[in-house]
């Protein structure tokens, strides 16, 4: 497909590659921050690809693996009621809660539903008027827009069974998070390109300068991924550190007005405990007080949820950079794709699913 | 809403958060809303670069090799 394909070339990613062994004089650590770019990184195996001494450490934009286990706890509570039809995107149906997942309350009678869009959940709820349609609107800046469309279009038509379990996250503030860490390693970053499609990059040249470490808004596809590197490391080569877009064709400066004017008027920001990090200050988005009528923590009252981590789970340090999947004790034995014990490896954004799936299994491989 | 072809693939997507979208046009689409235009020049810009990298080393490969 066109703007897919020629991204893809085999004979201009070596050349890219070549080009940054050629400007770099020591090693470099860069962090991907998106876990579509994670995957992509892993399923081309340009990880392998990209010369000794160019590291590449997985970031925290998966939203399925960020959501914090009570509010997966909650969801999974408010969805074993029956009097509720519980939406959900398919990737969270499969993230093991403190007692099973979302699979196993269906299993146990609860009316699951995987929805493509958020709007369809409105649709779901006109067609049946007797039950409560939730809808688990969690995501980054890119998810936003939908989500509050779906909750300003309930409003404006009356769809009053319709509310949201909200646990909406921002990626400026977990690069902040990430840079703040004493144990920090991360030199440099390939920026959200989706999450700024609708955001634009302005709020990131603060954080550039402040922290002073390049951040390159960066595509999904191998080429994208391997200039976006190729510019970050030609940053630090040359002791700069500046925002750079890469992802020109799909992100302008200032991103999307009409989407994040939707934003603003639906969520207002607020603390977010996101999992395996802790609570980031203004690191996400809750609804704003004049759409409680459609805010599901508001309206289901759950009470006494005592979340339980599995102790082994490396998740945390995995989405800070801070050690890789093969790190992990648990990593295949017992943790993989179909029996998860934490979020990385629950969702296909996952690094650990990304590693589990594309055969990096032994530590000898991936740099 | 608009429908959008995904290489063979026909599926709805809400158009509401771009502006005069037209047919033709190549967006990007998330959950079910285009976010964006692909701006083709820049697409071409990104591409040319690319493709001249390519070019480049070719002509400059053998001196490199000395």
């Amino acid at each position: 497909m066109k703007y897919l394909d020629e991204y893809r070339d085999r004979k201009i990613a070596e050349k890219l590659v070549s080009e940054i062994k050629r400007t770099m004089t020591r090693p470099w650590t860069i962090m991907e921050i998106c876990g579509g770019q994670t995957h992509s990184i892993v399923k081309y195996g340009l990880d392998q690809l990209l010369p000794e001494g160019v590291e590449l450490v997985h970031g925290p934009g998966c939203p399925v693996c960020v959501t914090p286990l009570e509010m997966i706890d909650r969801a999974h509570a408010i969805a074993h009621r029956s009097d509720v039809i519980f939406c959900s995107f398919g990737d969270m149906l499969r993230v093991p809660g403190s007692d099973g997942d979302l699979f196993q309350v269906k299993a146990g009678g609860g009316d699951i539903r995987i929805v493509y869009s958020p709007v369809d959940c409105l649709r779901i709820a006109m067609a049946n008027p007797a039950s409560k349609v939730v809808f688990f609107a969690v995501g980054f800046e890119t998810t936003a827009p939908a989500n509050a469309m779906a909750v300003w279009q309930a409003k404006a038509q009356g769809i009053r069974k319709f509310s949201v379990l909200v646990s909406h996250v921002m990626v400026p503030p977990a690069i902040e998070g990430i840079l703040r860490s004493p144990e920090n390693r991360v030199q440099g970053f390939l920026g959200p390109g989706h999450v700024c499609a609708v955001m634009g990059y302005r709020e990131y040249a603060p954080i550039a300068a402040r922290y002073k470490v390049p951040i390159v808004i960066s595509g999904f596809e191998p080429l994208d991924l391997l200039e976006g590197t190729l510019m970050a490391i030609r940053q630090l080569e040359q002791r700069r550190a500046e925002v750079e877009n890469q992802y020109g064709r799909t992100v302008c400066p200032d991103g999307n007005p009409q989407a994040q004017t939707m934003i603003h008027r639906v969520f207002q920001v607020c603390d977010r405990n996101w999992r395996g990090i802790g609570t980031i200050p203004k690191s996400g988005y809750r609804l704003n007080p004049e759409f409680q009528d459609h805010d599901a923590e508001r309206i289901f009252d759950v009470e006494a949820i005592h979340s339980m981590e599995p102790p082994t789970c490396l998740s945390g340090k995995i989405l800070s950079g801070l050690k890789k999947p093969h790190d992990c004790p648990a990593f295949g034995n017992p943790c993989t794709p179909q029996t998860p014990l934490g979020a990385t490896m629950v969702s296909a954004e996952g690094a650990c699913a990304a590693y589990y799936n594309y055969g990096r299994r032994g530590p000898c491989v991936g740099r | 809403m608009g429908k959008i072809d995904y290489g063979g693939i026909t599926r709805e997507a809400c158009l509401e958060y771009i502006p005069e979208p037209k047919v033709g046009d190549y967006v990007m689409v998330h959950v079910g809303f285009a976010i964006s235009k692909v701006d083709e020049e820049e697409a071409a810009r990104t591409y040319r670069f690319l493709a001249e990298m390519d070019e480049l080393d070719e002509i400059a490969g053998p001196e490199l090799q000395i």
